[in-house]
């Protein structure tokens, strides 16, 4: 065994091809023992396997990288937003018709709206939708005494929170398919047309926040607004408008607030199939009360067009990645794969030989399975480090959060995987070598 | 000799063709990636205005309370100035030239009938701002100070703004309606008309703007602006009590960008003297709290690292390509590496029929070229290709990225070196092979 598999080490190094001696301790069974001629063979190709052992390596730590930088989009990119979102669309309006005010006219133009068929409910708000990016956020704080505090020390601290805020006309908590799992909705009498309302609806993950382990039906949110807000409901999820800091963007509120400005923007419930019909009729809808104003086409969408927009550096980052991820693993096993072969051909009469001398078909397979195994879990090792490095790098010049460690032996078998994969080919190739070829010259 | 060692390494090649192909695709994706992201790079940070930047300067004072604390996800407020601090350093006149500015979105309603109301974007400047940064002008000028003194009603329009208004009539002394969405509109004398005119990236805008799209149709009086209590769009940071309706003129609320034109770094560095000693007083007036010393002057260049306009998501990517390239490259180096030492009897017979080791290094260098100009070719395709991918996203940026004559040779260049440092390796081992040694085993 030992004289056998020493034989493939050789590689046109003539002067330790023969010791009969150990001829006789052939034997059938792979072992341990093999580690050893083939860490030989390797101090021979000593820069070739460092090249391989080093790309196997940087492949690793970039793949690891790469992989969590994916997960990590992906679950940022499919967050919920607590709305139902392929029923809803969205059309923005500007202007009204001279000697109107804005409630009026908003009146005119529900009217107008609700009567298109299709449209199950429609509320007029100022443009705040979750992920819209047009957004306000408002320091509240559960106590009097937190707010002073807070306006002292120009800072949220510990107590208070800064929510998104957001409002709308009657109807805004229906019209959303907002989940309201406390309290009631807003009574007509409510509504107000500055932002100063007597009332609010607040998201689960605010209540939790500023009135840990309290009822938040009937508590305050102080402002700086004249009067504190009173909390009559709460709704299970709701995502801010813009995402700021993980763990915070949760935090929204809604106002019982008519939009009181020059612009409108008109949210509608329809079925899904509909809403492309529905924002055509409504702008004709819209024009028709007042041919005057402006609807302009890059104000009408449905909220699937929203939140796509929202996300869209994401997803095209998420395909980048995955397409290097992808482009690198075949880049390296390409490599293991080129090298392999180039070891068989340069390897064919030693292999004959060994043949020759009773070693089997699936000892030679299994002598570059095992070759290469060592080659990858030398990188695999030394990427594992890498990883680790680069992910530190990366955490101090972009935002990442620190790579979980687990993801460093899934990496590492996908390594050894791959390089089993690539070498399987060659390796059946090397075994296929017939014994006759050391009869013969070179 | 160079023909015959071409058709050696053309000979050579052709006998793994597949292996070939797959060196040269993994370099050409490599390379392709790199340039991509190197051209997009390239086109973010390019001087806008090439010849006048040298000599361009942004001031930079600090008057925020001790106690402010910067929300993680804010824009910094002494980015832009407030108004008083605004007017002082433009009353001091201690540059050759320097303006004021900030943008502004205005309702532009036409005399035409057949056009209806629209909104255009512009600035709000003082009358330097067009002979600082040499706006070409198609017809009349821009306002003098007198104007900017006695508030007049002037404007300044981009050449495709003033034909869509006035066709092929002279624009000069023409009147435009101008105003807030939803109020009466102001009639303002056209005195001038610049060619469409937008540095890339628009370097004077704050971060709020997009620096790869935006460009200013209207330029009018920033006297005028604040008279008009015009609508503002831009950053608009305050700090301690808000001051309602006047925030405009308020000394704690920043909203204004200021340029300053030095010509020599003698004039810059009395200029940074001068506002610490205007920091010094204003906070031996009990204006400023924090020490003189954090007024800063930025050149064009250092403002626009300053302002980070590369989003991370880019030099991501730039990164990425960066890994890909490197591992490829090792990849490379290794399967050469490997089919080189494979020719070490035929090396071995030309050393010993009298080759120098230089030839041999030639010979096997040229192989490598080979492939490396081959993989550059491929990745000046793949990088076209990349390319055409980041001009179809709706970035702000995307429509920018094309490869100028210095970027093409650019690629050429990175591909040569990257294919004459892994050639390097694999040739110069090549031209190691002992004479003898192999020459015995044959």
């Amino acid at each position: 065994m030992q004289a056998t598999t020493k034989l493939l080490a050789v590689d046109g190094d003539s002067h330790k091809t023969s010791r009969p001696r150990s001829l006789l301790q052939e034997t059938s069974k792979v072992s341990a023992m093999e580690i050893r001629p083939i860490l030989a063979t390797l101090r021979r190709h000593k820069l070739t396997a460092v090249l391989l052992t080093l790309q196997v390596a940087f492949t690793c730590a970039i793949v690891c990288n790469v992989a969590f930088m994916i997960v990590h989009r992906v679950q940022r990119v499919s967050m919920p937003t607590g709305i139902a979102e392929n029923q809803l669309s969205v059309i923005e309006v500007l202007g009204t018709t001279q000697g109107t005010n804005p409630q009026a006219q908003q009146a005119t133009d529900l009217a107008a709206l609700r009567a298109i068929p299709g449209v199950e409910s429609v509320v007029a708000t100022n443009g705040s939708l979750p992920l819209s990016q047009s957004s306000s956020f408002y320091g509240v704080c559960p106590t009097m005494q937190a707010l002073q505090q807070a306006m002292q020390a120009q800072a949220l601290g510990t107590a208070c929170a800064q929510p998104g805020k957001y409002g709308g006309s009657s109807g805004l908590i229906k019209t959303l398919g907002l989940d309201l799992v406390k309290g009631r909705d807003f009574h007509a009498d409510e509504f107000v047309n500055d932002d100063d309302p007597p009332v609010a609806i607040i998201s689960e993950a605010l209540a939790q926040r500023l009135y840990p382990g309290q009822n938040p039906l009937g508590q305050a949110l102080y402002t700086g607004a004249k009067n504190p807000i009173r909390v009559i409901g709460v709704v299970k999820t709701l995502l801010a408008a813009r995402l700021r800091m993980p763990g915070t963007d949760y935090y929204t509120m809604i106002y019982p607030q008519l939009p009181d400005d020059a612009y409108v923007f008109y949210v509608m419930r329809s079925a899904p199939q509909d809403r492309a019909r529905v924002l055509q009729a409504a702008r004709v809808a819209l024009l028709k009360v007042d041919p005057s104003r402006l609807v302009p086409a890059s104000g009408i969408h449905t909220y699937t067009q929203i939140r796509a927009q929202y996300f869209q550096r994401d997803t095209t980052m998420i395909g980048l990645l995955i397409a290097s991820a992808l482009g690198l693993l075949f880049v390296t096993a390409l490599g293991i794969t080129g090298l392999a072969n180039f070891w068989v051909g340069q390897r064919t009469r030693s292999i004959g030989i060994r043949r020759a001398l009773g070693a089997t078909r699936g000892q030679i397979l299994r002598y570059f399975q095992t070759e290469n195994f060592l080659i990858v879990t030398f990188g695999v090792v030394l990427g594992v480090l890498l990883a680790v490095g680069l992910n530190l790098l990366l955490m101090k010049h972009y935002e990442l959060a620190r790579l979980p460690l687990w993801y460093l032996p899934v990496g590492a078998v996908a390594l050894w995987l791959l390089g089993q994969l690539a070498v399987l080919a060659p390796a059946l190739r090397a075994s296929h070598v017939p014994p006759v070829v050391a009869t013969r010259s070179v | 000799m160079f023909a015959y060692y071409l058709d050696l390494a053309l000979r050579s090649l052709k006998r793994t063709p597949v292996l070939t192909a797959l060196m040269v695709l993994a370099i050409g994706l490599g390379i392709g990636a790199s340039m991509t992201m190197i051209t997009v790079l390239h086109v973010m940070t390019a001087d806008p205005l090439p010849g006048r930047s040298a000599h361009l300067y942004v001031p930079h004072l600090d008057p925020l309370p001790l106690t402010y604390q910067q929300p993680e996800t804010a824009p910094e407020p002494n980015d832009s100035l407030t108004w008083p601090d605004a007017m002082a350093l433009l009353r001091a006149h201690r540059g050759v030239r320097q303006a004021a500015m900030a943008g502004g979105t205005l309702l532009l309603t036409p005399q035409l009938a057949n056009l209806q109301p629209f909104d255009i974007t512009g600035r709000y400047a003082t009358t330097d701002f067009f002979a600082m940064f040499g706006v070409p002008f198609v017809a009349g000028s821009g306002w003098t100070s007198a104007d900017d003194a006695a508030r007049a009603h002037v404007v300044v329009l981009a050449e495709s703004l003033a034909v869509k208004l006035f066709g092929s009539e002279n624009p000069v002394g023409q009147t435009v309606e101008l105003g807030n969405n939803g109020s009466t509109p102001n009639g303002f004398r056209v005195v001038g008309v610049t060619r469409d005119w937008a540095p890339r990236p628009l370097f004077y805008e704050d971060t709020a703007g997009k620096p790869y799209t935006d460009a200013d149709k209207f330029f009018l009086p920033l006297s005028v602006a604040v008279d008009l209590k015009l609508d503002f769009s831009g950053n608009m940071m305050g700090w301690g009590r808000g001051s309602g309706n006047g925030w405009r003129t308020s000394p704690r609320i920043s909203w204004l960008q200021f340029w300053v034109q030095l010509d020599t770094p003698t004039r810059a560095r009395a200029y940074h003297q001068f506002l610490i000693d205007y920091s010094a007083e204003q906070k031996a007036l009990g204006r400023f709290q924090r020490p003189a010393t954090n007024a800063k002057l930025y050149s064009l260049m250092g403002w626009m690292a300053h302002e980070n306009l590369v989003p991370e998501d880019v030099r991501l990517q730039f990164w990425l390509a960066i890994g890909f390239l490197g591992v490829a490259m090792l990849n490379i180096v290794a399967l050469l590496l490997a089919k080189f030492l494979r020719r070490s009897p035929e090396i071995s017979v030309r050393r010993a029929m009298g080759a120098r080791k230089r030839d041999i290094f030639v010979q096997f260098g040229i192989e490598s070229a080979l492939i490396g100009v081959a993989g550059g070719l491929l990745g000046l395709g793949i990088a076209q290709l990349g390319l055409w991918s980041i001009r179809q996203r709706p970035d702000d940026y995307a429509h920018l990225a094309q490869m100028d004559p210095s970027m093409l040779i650019g690629t050429v260049a990175l591909a040569i070196v990257a294919s004459v440092l892994a050639g390097l390796l694999p040739a110069w081992r090549a031209c190691r092979v002992p004479p003898a040694l192999q020459l015995k085993t044959l």
